[in-house]
């Protein structure tokens, strides 16, 4: 398993990447800038999204309950997923029993999260992504690079002849109107003809039973409404007690991501409704990990979480290195307080260093996440990881040494005496540009300040005791 | 023990860990205009979403705004809903009821024209609950225009008017669409592109 900043160090030396993704994120930056600051009472939606979150997660058995039970009454049923597996084995045995060989998909990160793609792939049906984006990535056999836009790292040339190799529509230009048209016609077909459809969930609502998916393209509309059976799978943490609850995330959530005042389609459906949409309808709750970081008491605002990929827009080590290095569907600064949670520090424990903690995703977060004081106590937990797993690792017994010689006033004025001997042959002009051994990694891209000929200690000693 | 169960089981023993719970702050529950300021709100965000702003004086002229309306887009087959009004309905083309048609059949109309619940001034949205002169979501979907009649008393201020006013249509399980603007992406080089799979051209009908 490859760590972040091995994954960065090829991800950065990509040009195409870096430019599409400053471009994106400068680009969203702005619009959600403005619309933020147009509405008067942001930062107290802000606050009553943060609050409602809170009060929700207390009470989540409450409201799961009621939530099974005002869906199961309007005629859908609901299925409990303590794992990913288990959420798989659901899904596939619902799409299994309609005969199904295909099944075509809402862009939803959760799926991704349980590996849904694969498993349906080797249980013989095929997964069709309808987001114009996860198709690109789909198609291309790629991996998403940003939570809202997930092929940002590619451009319309490379768009274009991915079009013309798998539509059979011929020639195509490389306009974005052209090839958006053309997926236009590819997916009718497959939206008209395809028994199942398998969405996330944005939000559901505990009092009515409804569930809501937020969209662009109304490739969700076609798969919420068009198939018999829809199943929809959905993180715990997504429910909300109440309907009224709606209006605080329906004005955060599109101003925080795509910077819109509202975005073009939100559908929202409670069970089944005759002769309109699906007749079967499936909602499958998610644990996967999400009790064990409510349980951490210090992580837990992790849950409140929108989805909005604001913070990943406001990121300067987001911005350079892109989503590819974060090796996870959540990406950014929330993907590294998420992902090492979800998946354990051993698979995911350098994420939570790669950050400069300067804040600017707390600051915007449409629900006021502190992904900074998450990440520094996520790092503590890696490193007692760490820690535990080997009893001996060059880090921890350069600190132990370090605590050691700090400890003792005359160590470590016998360590300063001795560096500044040993510094003679690498120190120039008070700087050191390069460290020796395993050191030098620090030294290959700044120098280091050299031990000047008077440490301030000597200097206060000397000036109090004159000689 | 059940999934359900433990799943229950587990979320309870997270609550020694929920921190106390916070007051909600008071944010806007309404938008403080008249009428008149509230219909030209709504005509200036339809505008940002290029979506052209038809007029009429009552029910009486829907129908032949209507109708010219469809010649100019060249709308060659429309389809309604079954319990629309006869005063909204255009003479040309005839309108096709959606008396249960297959989605084949919706696919290959043309247009669609119907109804709305409501619509928010702020955000340019129109909202459908699969109610009265509206029909079922697939008829709103499927054909690549949708011509919609808009009541200027139908408009609200902002989302949490509309919120409160969807919540008996919700209890009673009605199905709801927002819309803001014709369907948008900008997957590609973010480049936006409006129009992708739901209907292409919005136009909207509004009655004083």
């Amino acid at each position: 398993m490859k760590t972040f900043p091995e994954i960065a160090h090829t991800e950065l030396r990509d040009t195409q990447l870096r430019r599409n993704i400053r471009k994106a994120t400068t680009t969203i930056r702005a619009r959600t800038a403005r619309v933020t600051a147009e509405l008067p009472d942001w930062e107290q939606l802000r606050d009553a999204g943060q609050a409602i979150k809170q009060a929700t997660l207390r009470d989540l058995d409450k409201h799961l309950l009621q939530l099974e039970e005002r869906v199961t009454a309007a005629g859908g049923s609901v299925h409990w997923a303590r794992d990913a597996e288990e959420a798989r084995e659901i899904i596939i045995g619902i799409t299994r029993r309609h005969g199904a060989t295909r099944a075509i998909k809402i862009k939803s990160m959760t799926t991704d999260e349980i590996d849904l793609n694969p498993a349906m792939h080797a249980a013989g049906i095929e997964p069709i992504e309808t987001d114009l984006a996860d198709m690109i990535v789909q198609l291309m056999d790629d991996t998403p690079s940003h939570i809202l836009v997930p092929a940002i790292h590619r451009n319309r040339a490379e768009i274009q002849a991915l079009f013309e190799d798998k539509f059979g529509q011929g020639k195509l230009t490389d306009k974005p109107t052209d090839l958006t048209a053309a997926a236009r016609l590819y997916l009718r077909e497959k939206f008209l003809n395809t028994p199942v459809a398998i969405s996330g969930a944005n939000v559901a609502i505990a009092e009515t039973g409804s569930v809501c998916v937020v969209e662009s393209e109304g490739n969700g509309r076609m798969c919420l409404t068009l198939p018999r059976v829809l199943i929809s799978l959905m993180g715990i943490e997504k429910v909300l007690p109440r309907f009224e609850d709606l209006q605080v995330f329906l004005q955060l959530l599109p101003r925080s991501s795509t910077g819109e005042r509202m975005n073009p389609y939100t559908s929202l459906w409670s069970g089944v409704r005759e002769a309109d949409g699906p007749q079967e309808f499936h909602l499958v709750l998610l644990d996967n990990g999400r009790t064990k970081i409510m349980a951490d008491e210090a992580a837990r605002e992790t849950l409140h979480c929108i989805r909005c990929s604001r913070c990943l827009n406001v990121c300067p080590v987001y911005e350079r290195t892109g989503g590819h290095a974060y090796d996870s569907m959540y990406q950014g600064p929330i993907g590294a307080i998420l992902t090492p949670q979800l998946r354990g520090y051993e698979k995911a424990g350098s994420l939570p260093f790669a950050s400069t903690l300067c804040g600017a995703c707390y600051e915007v977060c449409p629900v006021k996440i502190n992904i900074p004081r998450i990440l520094i106590h996520l790092r503590a937990g890696a490193t007692d990881a760490r820690r535990a797993a080997h009893a001996i690792d060059p880090e921890t017994v350069a600190m132990k040494a370090a605590l050691w010689m700090f400890a003792s006033q005359s160590r470590l004025g016998a360590a300063q005496a001795l560096g500044r001997i040993a510094q003679r042959a690498i120190a120039h002009d008070g700087l050191i540009s390069r460290l020796p051994g395993p050191l030098s990694g620090w030294t290959d891209t700044r120098d280091f300040p050299a031990l000047p000929a008077q440490s301030f200690r000597a200097w206060w000693h000397n000036r109090a005791h004159p000689k | 023990m059940s999934a359900r169960d433990e799943m229950i089981a587990r979320i309870r023993a997270t609550q020694t860990a929920a921190p106390p719970p916070a007051h909600i702050p008071a944010y806007r529950t309404h938008m403080q205009a008249n009428r008149e300021t509230l219909v030209q709100h709504f005509i200036e965000r339809l505008a940002d979403y290029h979506v052209s702003v038809l007029r009429a004086r009552g029910d009486g002229e829907i129908g032949e705004v209507a109708s010219r309306q469809l010649a100019t887009r060249n709308i060659a087959s429309l389809v309604i809903p079954s319990d629309m009004p006869a005063s909204w309905r255009p003479t040309t083309p005839a309108p096709r009821e959606d008396t249960g048609l297959s989605l084949q059949d919706l696919d290959a109309a043309a247009g669609a024209m119907t109804g709305c619940l409501l619509a928010i001034a702020e955000t340019g949205t129109i909202v459908l609950d699969s109610g009265p002169g509206q029909g079922r979501r697939a008829l709103t979907l499927l054909p690549d225009y949708h011509l919609c009649v808009v009541r200027e008393s139908a408009i609200v201020g902002i989302m949490p008017e509309a919120i409160a006013a969807l919540h008996p249509h919700v209890l009673r399980g009605a199905p709801i669409t927002f819309f803001s603007g014709p369907s948008a992406t900008a997957d590609i080089e973010l480049d936006r592109v409006e129009g992708v799979h739901g209907p292409r051209t919005l136009d909207v009908l509004l009655v004083a």
